[in-house]
């Protein structure tokens, strides 16, 4: 089995894997191997869209958290220009599982802040699997605040299964942390963009998510609980993942439908870890948009929209 | 019937099996020190054990009832708003279902109440979670109804007190009971513009999404004594860090230590406690302290008992007498 495909792409791997060996052992004249070369790549597109074209959600949810996917670093350094890194909360410690400072978008200045985990084993724990703690939301907080100073658009990247559940996360105040962070938030003057570009897992991500627009990678999910941690709560088994991730409708898709998210940008056929370059050209697009559209308005016309967005959510009775 | 037994008068006579019914609910096992108390006097004492001063969750409508004056004012706020399954959620219940039950066993439409009303003299708008109804989780009607005590609060100039108890989000509202904890945090914000004083009470048990969101925003926030607070519950910590938590992790004092909450108040003293700090932040003239706390509160007589009424007895110590406050969190 090939790691860097999941259970249901293995059928693609098997094709992929082929494909190399023709290469590998071919003469790169030869006009035979080419012609079977050519024949299993379009075989193997074919079935890529085939299966991507039915994704459950089960599946989506492993595809957000692919451990090839584009991280918020990839996206500082290929979106943005002259990116310093600011660090720490100023009270307790810097969090590494949040990584934020100020950088340059098309040449304007904004505030750019997103979750980080890490690609190999060293940099996962130091990171903390980008499970933050109180610290990291508490420097995100004081970056927004910066940004807010100098009237700069804040840009986050969303990318965490959640906020992470240790003994000094509480001494710490999570809670609070978190809470604030959608309090001030909910008032910031300056606009503000959230891109769920892997998990959107529960608080630990809506405490960077509060927004004008909200937008989700095609493959992402947006969820209160992880199918994991529902199906173990409400089903008593943790194997019961796949039917809880349907029931709790975590993909973009469904999150569009319902008005929770403002925006879905499409991946690359296989996800975005298959083609990062084109991912951040589409991406690129509509920040820009969004941008600019937002620009046009003044700052308290943008709070006020913010507000009443905020105020619509949720469907009840009377 | 024996011969003896016939030789009793019949409106003498009862039968054995008759003879051991107590009538349901009039003692209670203290969870904490296993005493058996009489309801009547328990209530008296706004259910505080009198023995150990362990703090019997109360919630909803019978909480705001000890807190609230009952000879004064009492409106209640969106009482109307009822829950609606937009997403026909279904574990190995429907949610439809869910709420149906829930809604009998409390007789509430959903996990808030809200009044605006008085506590000694001072008027405002108290909301309380029931825990009951599906573990005092968060969905959209419990979001909305805290937005409208914000907009009466704002509309008559009058602060908010909050008493939370609840698991954090309902998960059967999936990413719109999430959406909750941005809208009350956001309603608290336009509070705070607006120079209304919010009190947040925390109360047993105070998790999830709940805590991080308006709960932990109050401008004071109180607790009652070992109410169980925090983010994760303990549970998922444990399993998280792989280690026994310290007692008294995650209590009250535990976060009255780490600088979480102001202050810890008994639940007597929390109507003047609470009265008197409102009066301060709003500038009012002072609050009148005699006959505060408990003795200005209605509660059922209790007929012709006398005052110690408490008994000691041996009971079964493997009875989970907490089980009715930890029922199901319905969050992480």
């Amino acid at each position: 089995m090939n790691p860097d495909y999941l259970d249901f792409e293995q059928p693609i791997a098997e094709i992929e894997a082929k494909i190399n060996e023709l290469r590998y052992v071919g003469d790169a004249d030869s006009v035979h191997i080419a012609e079977e070369i050519g024949a299993l790549e379009q075989k193997s597109v074919k079935l890529t869209e085939n299966i991507f074209s039915k994704l459950n959600a089960w599946q989506i949810s492993q595809l957000a958290r692919h451990p090839s996917r584009p991280y918020t670093q990839d996206y500082i350094e290929n979106l943005m220009t002259d990116f310093h890194e600011l660090h720490g909360d100023r009270a307790y410690a810097d969090d590494a599982a949040i990584i934020g400072g100020v950088a340059r978008y098309h040449d304007k200045p904004v505030m750019v802040i997103g979750h980080q985990k890490g690609r190999d084993v060293k940099e996962r724990v130091r990171r903390n699997y980008g499970m933050p703690r109180p610290e990291g939301y508490r420097k995100a907080l004081r970056l927004m605040r910066l940004a807010e100073q100098f009237a700069m658009p804040v840009i986050t990247f969303i990318d965490t299964a959640g906020a992470y559940p240790g003994v000094g996360a509480e001494e710490r105040g999570q809670s609070e942390a978190i809470a604030k962070n959608l309090q001030v938030m909910s008032g910031l003057g300056v606009p503000i963009i959230a891109i769920v570009v892997g998990e959107g897992g529960s608080g630990g991500a809506l405490a960077l998510g509060v927004s004008d627009h909200t937008m989700m990678l095609q493959y992402s999910t947006y969820s209160v609980i992880s199918p994991e941690g529902c199906a173990t709560i409400l089903w008593k088994s943790a194997d019961k993942a796949s039917t809880a991730a349907e029931a709790l409708g975590i993909t973009s898709q469904t999150l569009l439908e319902l008005e929770l998210v403002d925006e879905v940008v499409p991946e690359p056929l296989g996800g975005s870890h298959r083609n990062p370059e084109e991912l951040f050209k589409t991406l690129d697009k509509s920040i820009q948009m969004a941008l600019d559209r937002l620009a046009t308005m003044d700052i308290e016309t943008v709070k006020e929209k913010r507000y009443k967005r905020l105020m619509s959510y949720g469907r009840f009775e009377g | 019937m024996s011969w003896f037994e016939k030789l009793i008068p019949a409106r003498i006579r009862t039968d054995a099996g008759e003879k051991r019914k107590v009538p349901e609910g009039l003692w209670h096992n203290c969870a904490s020190c296993n005493s058996v108390l009489y309801r009547a006097e328990l209530e008296r004492n706004l259910n505080v054990c009198p023995k150990c001063e362990y703090h019997i969750p109360i919630y909803g409508r019978e909480r705001l009832g000890l807190f609230l004056d009952q000879d004064g004012p009492q409106v209640e706020i969106a009482p109307d708003v009822k829950p609606v399954d937009v997403l026909k959620f279904k574990d190995t219940t429907k949610y439809k279902d869910r709420l149906s039950a829930a809604q009998k066993k409390t007789d509430e439409n959903d996990a808030l109440i809200v009044m605006q009303a008085e506590v000694m003299k001072v008027p405002l708008v108290a909301a309380a979670f029931d825990f009951k109804f599906m573990g005092g989780s968060m969905g959209a009607v419990v979001g909305e109804k805290f937005v409208r005590a914000v907009d009466v609060c704002i509309k008559h100039r009058i602060p908010l007190v909050t008493f939370a108890a609840s698991g954090g989000a309902r998960m059967q509202e999936a990413l719109f009971s999430l959406m909750q904890m941005a809208k009350t945090s956001a309603s608290i914000e336009r509070l705070r513009k607006e120079k209304i004083p919010f009190i947040s009470i925390l109360t047993h048990p105070t998790t999830g999404g709940v805590s991080a969101s308006f709960a932990m925003l109050g401008d004071v926030i109180l607790a009652e004594p070992r109410a169980l607070i925090g983010f994760a519950g303990p549970k998922v910590i444990e399993q998280t860090v792989r280690e026994t938590l310290p007692e008294g992790f995650q209590r009250s004092e535990f976060l009255l230590e780490h600088g979480a909450i102001d202050r810890i108040v008994d639940r007597r003293e929390m109507r003047t406690e609470v009265a008197t700090m409102l009066s301060i932040f709003q500038n009012l003239p002072p609050v009148s302290t005699e006959a505060a706390s408990i003795d200005d509160v209605i509660v059922p007589a209790p007929d012709e008992m006398p005052l110690d009424m408490t008994v000691e007895i041996e009971v079964d110590p493997d009875i989970d007498f907490e089980a009715d406050a930890e029922e199901k969190p319905e969050a992480e």
